[in-house]
């Protein structure tokens, strides 16, 4: 087919508001929070203006937002909402909830740290804190990927192997409130894209009254629930997967689990996430300009988490470099995306050295001098073979 | 619509027998008399939040409700059942639902005065056209007798309790019935179980309400108020003959009373009638009984003032 996009100029946010008012959701349920805010607020231009079909509930509380939004899921709605940081943390018994009813809710979340002290800027501790909820968590580069992201959010939550809620993520103010050029698809391309929603059941359907979210007493039936989520997020992989190379199809902009810069030749990497992968892409390929043989690993997909095919990629290198824009406050053990990495190593014949990088937390910049300085760091771990400090604050006044 | 008792013994019943809630409660007793005003044309949508209504009625994989019901958690079934709506509205005008839904809550007092009055809040100032209804027992019955926000001064529970230091609850209960009235919806009630032709009306003209409706529904639980099982329907009578629960409606801003108390009754005798407060009686605490008659009386003068 003839790949057709209109290119714009558009902030991170407005990007997402655009894919939400092409994917076109039955109901939006959502509450006001910097940096997430300008999403509500366009979208619900968008309804106002009559571009959408969409019913915008507009709650008092992301409790509400979420609370709302498995309502309207369980009703046999194709839903949407978004939040932020706080936010995120106010729902998080819902979350719960709604991966557990098996509800395929879509929902930007705009990166934010947790207070306190109250900061509104980029840190990933808030999605980070919803990793073990159920829910799919996609990671975004920039507003093209956010848009892209959103997109597919929808086509992967609502595949029958899986319907379970999705989350995108997207670095506040650095990718929310900054323009960037963003290529937007055709309204009946990304309609086709994510198609007509068919629920597995419904509140609404009058021939059928269902019972949902019913108490599984004592004796029920609670485990084995969750072993099967569990095993919906191992169908995920395929399933990412192939909307990744379906969505590039339609739009040239393919995606898998995660990408790769160099790693075919690399002797130590970066592992890293978020808006932070362009500046390091920026200066891996400059290093490799000269002769430097270092790669980098963007995760794109942090639930579920693709172990297995990392350990691929990280098992002929000498070390890796984990940069976490949050901490686990486990005692130096190191942030979230490390914890995993080092798990998902574990069982290699021959592991790599591994170190981790906090950075970046309540939106301190991470500037080309502290990659260098990993960097550096990096290469000694790899020659001398020796790892001297496990954990490190990158950026840190100290 | 009739309110007659060989009509609505024909209608057929949304809650079936079997379900565990325990015998003598009041809150079976709330729902029953409460779905006798649906209209017969109109499918349902049921929600509860966290308690003994749901916890008793949809143990899976068994359920006792006959239409569409939902359980998201504790605090938030006014904001769940307020997403079902909308989901409602927005496939009814796409022309993909074609049936009348109607939606309805079942809380506590718990759920409803404390931990879900702000999902409530938002659920009516929204305008979603739900029914809310409280079955009010004065505690926190499904995790054990805790008190509510809906307790009466004097009432134990196992987080009011009498000793040494204390009488029981301190404070005296907050007025949901006329918070949720502040919020200009077009329909408020308050209503009991001893009064079901009452309820009954109460329910058919919240169905009707083309807007959010509230009724509170004195339920009462003879395990946390500690009566004899067979006794329901007789507390909450007395209740209402006290005027420690009036029956009365805010009807689009109008409040009237629904059923006069011509021999308002002292409230000794229904306080004697429950073991929550049996310790009033002893000597150390019987200053107390002049005061939580003279709150009664109060409140009432004052209904009685909003209803002229």
């Amino acid at each position: 087919m003839v790949i057709s996009n209109k290119t714009i100029a558009a902030i991170g946010t407005d990007a997402v508001s655009e894919a939400m008012r092409q994917i076109n959701p039955d109901v939006v349920a959502a509450y006001p929070i910097t940096p997430q805010t300008a999403i509500v607020e366009t979208f619900s231009q968008m309804v106002a203006d009559g571009l959408v079909k969409t019913h915008f509930v507009a709650v008092e509380s992301e409790h509400s937002a979420m609370s709302a939004a498995i309502g309207a899921a369980s009703s046999g709605a194709r839903v949407m909402t978004c939040t932020s940081s706080q936010g995120l943390a106010y729902m998080w018994e819902l979350l719960y909830i709604a991966s557990g009813l098996r509800l395929p809710i879509v929902m930007p979340n705009v990166n934010r740290s947790l207070s306190a002290p109250i900061n509104i800027h980029c840190d990933h501790g808030d999605s980070m804190g919803a990793r073990d909820t159920g829910w799919i968590q996609l990671f975004s580069e920039n507003g093209q990927e956010a848009y892209d992201n959103t997109i597919q959010a929808a086509r992967i939550a609502e595949h029958p192997d899986i319907l379970l809620p999705a989350m995108v993520l997207m670095d506040g103010f650095i990718i929310s409130h900054s323009i960037d050029r963003v290529d937007i698809l055709e309204d009946e391309v990304v309609s086709k894209f994510v198609g007509e929603y068919k629920p597995a059941f419904s509140l609404l359907d009058a021939e059928n009254p269902v019972s949902i979210g019913t108490f599984d007493g004592l004796y029920g039936y609670f485990f084995e629930f969750k072993r099967q989520q569990e095993e919906a997020m191992v169908n995920a992989f395929k399933v990412i997967k192939d909307v990744g190379k379906e969505f590039g199809e339609i739009s040239g902009r393919p995606y898998d689990l995660f990408e790769t810069v160099g790693m075919e030749d690399a002797e130590y990497a970066i592992i890293v996430l978020g808006s932070a992968c362009g500046t390091v892409r920026h200066q891996v390929e400059e290093m490799r300009s000269r002769g430097i043989k270092i790669g980098m690993i963007k995760l794109r997909v942090f639930r579920p988490f693709p172990a297995k095919e990392l350990a691929e990629v990280l098992s002929g290198l000498k070390a890796v470099a984990v940069f976490d824009r949050s901490d686990t406050f486990a005692g130096h053990l190191g942030g979230p995306v490390f914890l995993e990495v080092r798990s998902s190593l574990y069982d290699l014949p021959k592991r790599p050295l591994i170190v981790n990088y906090v950075y970046g937390l309540g939106g301190r910049d991470l500037s080309i001098e502290l990659i260098d300085k990993a960097v550096g760091e990096l290469a000694e771990i790899a020659s001398s073979g020796q790892v001297k400090q496990l954990v490190n604050y990158l950026g840190l006044r100290e | 619509m009739s309110t007659k008792l060989t009509e609505l013994v024909k209608k057929p019943e949304i809650l079936s027998g079997g379900h565990r809630l325990c015998a003598g409660c009041g809150a079976s007793i709330a729902v029953r008399q409460m779905l006798m005003g649906a209209p017969d044309d109109v499918k349902l949508v049921i929600a509860n939040p966290t308690g003994c209504l749901e916890v008793s009625t949809t143990i899976y994989p068994y359920t006792a409700w006959k239409a569409s019901y939902i359980h998201c958690a504790f605090e938030n079934a006014a904001s769940t059942l307020s997403g079902a709506e909308a989901a409602y509205q927005s496939m009814k005008e796409q022309g993909r639902i074609k049936e009348d839904f109607r939606f309805v809550a079942f809380g506590g007092d718990g759920g409803t005065y404390d931990i879900g009055l702000q999902a409530l809040s938002g659920a009516l100032e929204r305008g979603h056209r739900l029914i809310y209804v409280c079955y009010n027992n004065e505690a926190y019955m499904n995790t054990g007798i805790q008190r509510s926000g809906a307790t009466i001064m004097g009432s134990w529970t196992t987080t009011s309790p009498h000793g040494v230091k204390g009488s029981g609850k301190k404070e005296n209960r907050k007025d949901l019935t006329a918070i949720v009235a502040a919020h200009n919806i077009p329909y408020v009630a308050q209503a009991s179980i001893s009064h079901w032709k009452d309820l009954v009306r109460k329910s058919q003209k919240a169905f009707a309400a083309d807007g959010p409706a509230f009724i509170n529904v004195l339920a009462p639980c003879h395990r946390g108020w500690r009566y004899d099982m067979e006794k329901t329907v007789e507390m909450a009578k007395m209740a209402v003959q006290s005027c420690i629960w009036p029956l009365y409606e805010v009807d689009n801003g109008k409040w009237k009373l629904t059923t006069k108390v011509p021999n308002k009754k002292d409230i000794l005798e229904y306080l004697k009638s429950q073991g929550r407060f049996s310790h009033l009686f002893k000597e150390e605490n019987k200053h107390l009984l002049p005061i939580i008659q003279q709150n009664i009386d109060e409140e009432w003068e004052k209904l009685l003032k909003k209803c002229e």
